[in-house]
């Protein structure tokens, strides 16, 4: 239990040495009284905080052997996010999760008795610069973990990084799968996940037979469609009428919308994202397609897009997704709770936000699993890490470095936010899905 | 696929018609202005579509009072003209302190100009946030009208439609029925000539470059029945605007006219075809492919320059 | 230590701005530098060859291309796809359901590399195409619009529609291009990782020698016949064409340098940085690509390639510092350098400061009178810059 502390005589020395000098020993000493006094308060709120405080004594040197920019008292990490940018409107609500999470997990006594310290880097929407900030994050700042990263394109462009330099990449996008690293964590859900569930909740609850796919024209979009369509035809036994894509930040959907009535199709898939999604459903409810009367399942639409595109336009469509705000339970009352006084009432949450927040909380577990910040140490301890304390109810690594999840429908209502009527089993995570390639 | 019967043909047919209609008349919005500050003044100016976005931010804000007052069902049509005041004071405002300046160097105006849109930007961005924002609309503006069975005609569709006519029949006028239309082809033709019988060509300049960015205002105004805005929404049409204006012939009215109406109707009815992004692409290329072809584009004004 | 500045005063002034930027480059920042930084310059320097060719086709022959990302992506792309080849070999794709091709295509359900890629897995032939490809869509771009005396203002706008043209394109062809992701995770090149440290100050090295060969072609151009009838065609296009010149021809050529120099930085864009994405094609990053030039001066070489530096450095540092200020800056910096310094850095440098000092002020006084003269032909700068007095 207790880690191995540094060697006895390397101490003893640097006692004489301190004892030889007046100025040093007055340092130490209200160092000392500093760190009495953290242990003392960590004593206090939970058992948790308990087995923390006596693995704090442990010195810098034990607990990474790997250089990695941590003291006795501090523990450096990185925040890799666009905050300028077409993706900044996005990626805002993950920093927001992320700072939250760390300075909740530095009230309650850090990590390893290590106060959490944030370096925050500035991707800018910008693949070559956030390969740039990782980087620099990693080579000059040796920060222990990096939170960050929210497009499947920013991922891929700094993956080759992490791994190069042997980083921890907490990423929380759900994404197109395909892909597993000794070096990234996802704490959103990969496309089976996703998709899988919500479609035969749509086939059995609906008896949905026909199936009229759409996407913005990128990897995952595309992906995820490949997966539906192969559940679709394959297990379903159903019909896809029609796939169209069309490109990041299109505006004028009129004649897909004519597609979409020529095809007549039972469900309506839709995975546009980012700034088209206001033009989509307001297009959609123009020419008449409302949630009273035809079905459409969304796997890219969260309370974030709504509240720009408004609740009123998207009543009564649905969405599939691991987390809504407006979950039921104790958790989520005190994340919204804790995250609306942070800030702001107004303020909304959504999916990928939630699963953001996740990523300190998973990986201060890892390093108190592993006894140790070092990557490979804390990346071979987080399979099988629990959070019973997620928003999202329980959550667990797999071996893959995925997380297990549920998967909830939700319908939506005017004020922008859901009723959840559909709630799954926890499901596996499997990135390289067998007969969906 | 189900059974598609020839009345449901029909009906997506003339739905199809509209998309493509309705696609032009946002182009014609957005060209309008630039045609008359490109075509009229020669001068480039890159922040156009940031002018729009100024008449689209004019409106959110709008719509945020109105949503308090409970004046929803009433206040756009206000906001119109608000954004057309509001742009047009901020295209007076450079054209005095940047544009004049710049008039006899073509290819600075259009860095300059692409300054003042970055500019523009972070203050977008520095006061609305990043996050895309989109006005509350009356409710009559979002519906639609069904003149048959199956066919729905979308109320914003026709209504950006309605305001293309008018704002272009507006600049038809007064280009070419006002006094002040004469004074501006004067002294786009030849600006000595024009200030030697006593026009005076700065004012001209000035309330020329005005209601070009005006216009501009109004149409992100009109813009925000269709799509969300965001600090570099503008950015995103400019090269369409410009290919439109270029294409037309760019001193030529009747000619912005006609080439909205082909790339619209072009772009719309190779979308149904095949996938958006190559529909874009085709398009583009072709628009490029002519204009290498016809550099001066489909009309030509008929002034020796 | 007086024998070095004897030989120093022996160089003729032209070539003594190249031989400081070369020791700048070559021993300078290499001993100042960490390898994180040195490669942070490198990847800087891609884009110095961009402004280098935008000096020789903007500032010396008036022509302002807009899409100068373009080329920079086609050399780029061409580079990514053979080292993207090496890199999918059979073995380490095993995962996939066709193994051997890129990861992309799998995902976008390709069972068999596309026929435009085979010739790739040739490194002579990819580094050909590397220098013939952007060249020859330079070539037959210009000279349809050339020959058609397409000039200034719609020339830009059309080369800015290729740059959209074609990033739409990559990104709707995500099965054939990696779309929006681009090519990624690139490692070796013939068996040589180019992602350690040791890998990156060597490129960064090939960068900077091959940076100044094209400085010093560009220095031959500008002083040979060419150089001189450049000129003139900006200043008074229809008197060159009268005397007997085919102006078309002349442009094409520059635009077709300016081309192949953009393309020999995104190859070593590519190299050093281990990706490719379109977003070095579109429109934004080919107007930034501008203003490298115009801050280090549109009329000189070398300056081009300190102005690349300095906007680079200042971007990195205020979007780290104070991203809120950056943008503002850029805007500032594109207003300011056409209003008050179009010659850029170069052009204070050269008149010491003081011609450009008279400059803004000239230029805040006609501010009031509003008849400026044009600035672009400035005497002064343009004789420094031709014909050094020595």
């Amino acid at each position: 239990m207790e880690p191995e502390r540094g060697s006895p005589q390397a101490s003893l020395s640097d006692l004489f040495s301190i004892l030889q000098d007046p100025k040093e020993m007055l340092i130490m000493s209200i160092q000392c009284s500093k760190k009495l006094d953290q242990a003392f308060r960590r004593l206090l709120p939970f058992s948790l905080a308990l087995l923390l405080g006596t693995s704090g004594t442990a010195t810098a040197a034990s607990v990474n052997t790997t250089g990695l920019a941590v003291t006795d008292t501090t523990v450096t990490v990185g925040d890799l996010h666009s905050a300028t940018g077409t993706m900044a409107i996005s990626e805002i609500g993950s920093i927001q999760a992320e700072m939250l999470a760390i300075d909740q997990i530095n009230a309650a006594g850090g990590v390893l008795g290590r106060k959490i310290e944030v370096i925050k880097e500035d991707g800018a929407s910008d693949w070559p610069t956030f390969a740039e900030k990782a980087r620099k994050l990693l080579v000059k700042d040796k920060v222990a973990a990096v939170f960050g990263c929210w497009t499947s394109a920013s991922r891929k462009a700094v993956l080759p990084v992490f791994e190069k330099e042997n980083g921890l990449l907490y990423y929380p996008t759900f994404y197109e799968g395909l892909e597993q690293s000794k070096n990234v964590i996802y704490t959103g859900q990969e496309a089976t996940q996703q998709i899988i569930a919500g479609l035969d909740w749509m086939a059995k609850e609906k008896g949905a037979k026909t199936f009229f796919l759409i996407g913005s024209d990128y990897i995952w979009p595309r992906t995820s469609n490949k997966i539906a369509r192969k559940h679709i035809e394959n297990v379903l036994k159903g019909k896809v009428v029609g796939e169209e894509y069309y490109p990041l930040g299109h505006t004028n959907f009129r004649t897909l919308i004519n597609k979409v009535k020529a095809a007549k199709p039972d469900v309506i898939y839709s995975i546009v994202v980012g700034g088209s999604n206001v033009s989509w459903f307001k297009q959609l409810k123009a020419a008449g397609i409302t949630g009273d009367k035809a079905n459409l399942l969304t796997i890219s639409t969260t309370e974030d897009e709504v509240k720009g595109i408004g609740g009123e336009n998207v009543l009564g469509f649905y969405s599939a997704m691991k987390y809504f705000q407006s979950l039921d339970n104790a958790n989520n009352k005190a994340f919204v709770q804790a995250f609306k006084t942070k800030y702001g009432a107004d303020s909304v949450i959504g999916d990928v936000t939630q699963a953001a927040y996740l990523g300190p909380w998973l990986w201060k577990a890892a390093v108190e699993k592993a006894g140790s910040f070092d990557v490979d140490k804390v990346a071979a301890a987080s399979p099988g890490i629990e959070l019973n304390t997620a928003p999202e109810g329980y959550v667990k690594v797999h071996p893959n470095h995925h997380l297990w999840s549920k998967l909830r429908i939700g319908k939506w209502k005017k004020d922008g936010q859901v009723d959840v009527i559909y709630e799954s089993g926890l499901i596996e995570p499997n990135p390289f899905p067998e007969g969906y390639q | 696929m189900s059974e598609t019967t020839s009345a449901e043909f029909f009906a997506t047919l003339l739905m199809q018609g509209f998309a493509g209609i309705s696609l032009f008349s946002v182009l014609l919005l957005m060209a309008l202005g630039l045609a008359i500050i490109f075509g009229q003044m020669g001068v480039i100016n890159m922040a156009h579509g940031e002018f729009m976005a100024i008449g689209s931010y004019t409106t959110y804000i709008l719509s945020v009072l109105a949503s308090e007052q409970g004046w929803l069902d009433i206040y756009f049509p206000f906001s119109l003209i608000a954004a057309f005041i509001v742009a047009g004071v901020a295209g007076y405002l450079l054209e005095i302190v940047l544009i004049r300046h710049l008039y006899q160097r073509p290819l600075d105006t259009l860095l300059a100009t692409w300054g003042v849109s970055l500019i523009l930007q972070q203050i977008f961005r520095s006061v609305f946030g990043a996050r895309e924002v989109s006005p509350e609309l009356p409710e009559w503006i979002m519906g639609s009208v069904q003149p048959g069975e199956g066919i729905d005609i979308p109320v914003n569709g026709l209504f950006v439609l309605g305001l293309a006519g008018l704002v272009t029949a507006g600049v038809a006028l007064m280009m070419f029925r006002s006094r002040w239309g004469l004074q501006v082809r004067a002294t786009s033709q030849n600006r000595l000539i024009a200030g030697a019988v006593g026009i005076d060509t700065q004012q001209v300049d000035r309330i020329t470059f005005a209601l070009g960015c005006g216009l501009a205002g109004v149409a992100g105004a009109a813009f925000t029945t269709i799509a969300s805005t965001g600090p570099t929404s503008g950015s995103l049409y400019i090269v369409d605007t410009f290919l439109v204006v270029v294409f037309g012939g760019a001193a030529s009215m009747v000619g912005t006219l006609a080439s909205a109406f082909t790339i619209g109707q072009a772009q719309s009815i190779l979308e149904f075809l095949m996938t958006g992004s190559m529909a874009k692409v085709l398009t583009l290329v072709t628009v490029v492919g002519l204009l290498m072809m016809r550099p001066e584009g489909l009309f030509t004004a008929k002034v020796r320059r | 230590m007086t024998s070095l500045l004897e030989y120093y005063r022996r160089i003729p002034a032209s070539w003594r701005g190249l031989l400081i930027l070369a020791l700048v480059l070559l021993v300078v920042f290499p001993l100042l530098m960490g390898s994180f930084r040195l490669n942070l310059v490198g990847k800087y320097l891609c884009f110095a060859y961009v402004a280098l060719g935008l000096v020789l086709a903007w500032g010396y022959g008036g022509i302002l291309s807009l899409g100068q990302g373009v080329f920079f992506g086609l050399g780029g792309y061409c580079m990514a796809m053979y080292l993207k080849l090496e890199a999918s070999d059979p073995v380490s794709t095993a995962i996939q359901s066709t193994p051997g091709i890129p990861d992309f295509m799998d995902w976008n359900q390709l069972t068999e590399l596309p026929w435009f890629w085979e010739p790739f897995h040739n490194l002579p032939f990819t580094l050909l195409a590397i220098l013939v490809l952007p060249t020859l869509f330079a070539y037959v771009l210009s000279l349809a619009m050339f020959r058609r005396r397409v000039g200034g203002v719609y020339f830009a706008i059309i080369t800015q529609a290729v740059a959209l043209i074609l990033s739409t394109l990559i990104i709707g062809q995500q099965g054939y291009t990696g779309g929006v992701n681009g090519i990624t995770d690139l490692k070796t090149l013939e068996g040589w990782d180019i992602r350690t440290d040791a890998a990156k100050t060597v490129l960064y090295f090939v960068c900077c020698g091959l940076l100044i060969v094209c400085i010093v072609a560009s220095q031959f151009i500008l002083k040979s016949k060419l150089g001189l009838l450049l000129v003139a065609m900006r200043d008074k296009e229809e008197r060159v064409r009268f005397s007997g010149y085919s102006v078309a021809d002349l442009k094409v050529f520059v635009f077709c340098v300016a081309a192949l120099f953009s393309a020999i930085g995104g190859a070593l864009f590519t190299l050093q940085v281990g990706f490719m994405s379109p977003s070095f094609v579109g429109i934004v990053p080919s107007v930034e690509m501008v203003i490298f030039a115009a801050v280090g001066g549109r009329l000189s070489l070398v300056g081009a390639i300190y102005g690349c530096l300095m906007v680079n450095f200042g971007k990195t540092y205020f979007s780290e510092a104070f991203p809120e200020l950056w943008l503002f800056l850029m805007g500032g910096l594109f207003i300011g350098i056409v209003m008050f310094f179009p010659n850029g850095m170069a052009g204070l440098f050269q008149s010491g400061g003081r011609e450009s000092l008279k400059q803004l002020w000239r230029g805040l006084i006609h501010m009031r009178h509003h008849d400026r003269p044009s600035p672009r032909v400035d005497e002064a700068s343009l004789d420094s810059s031709l014909e050094p007095r020595s």
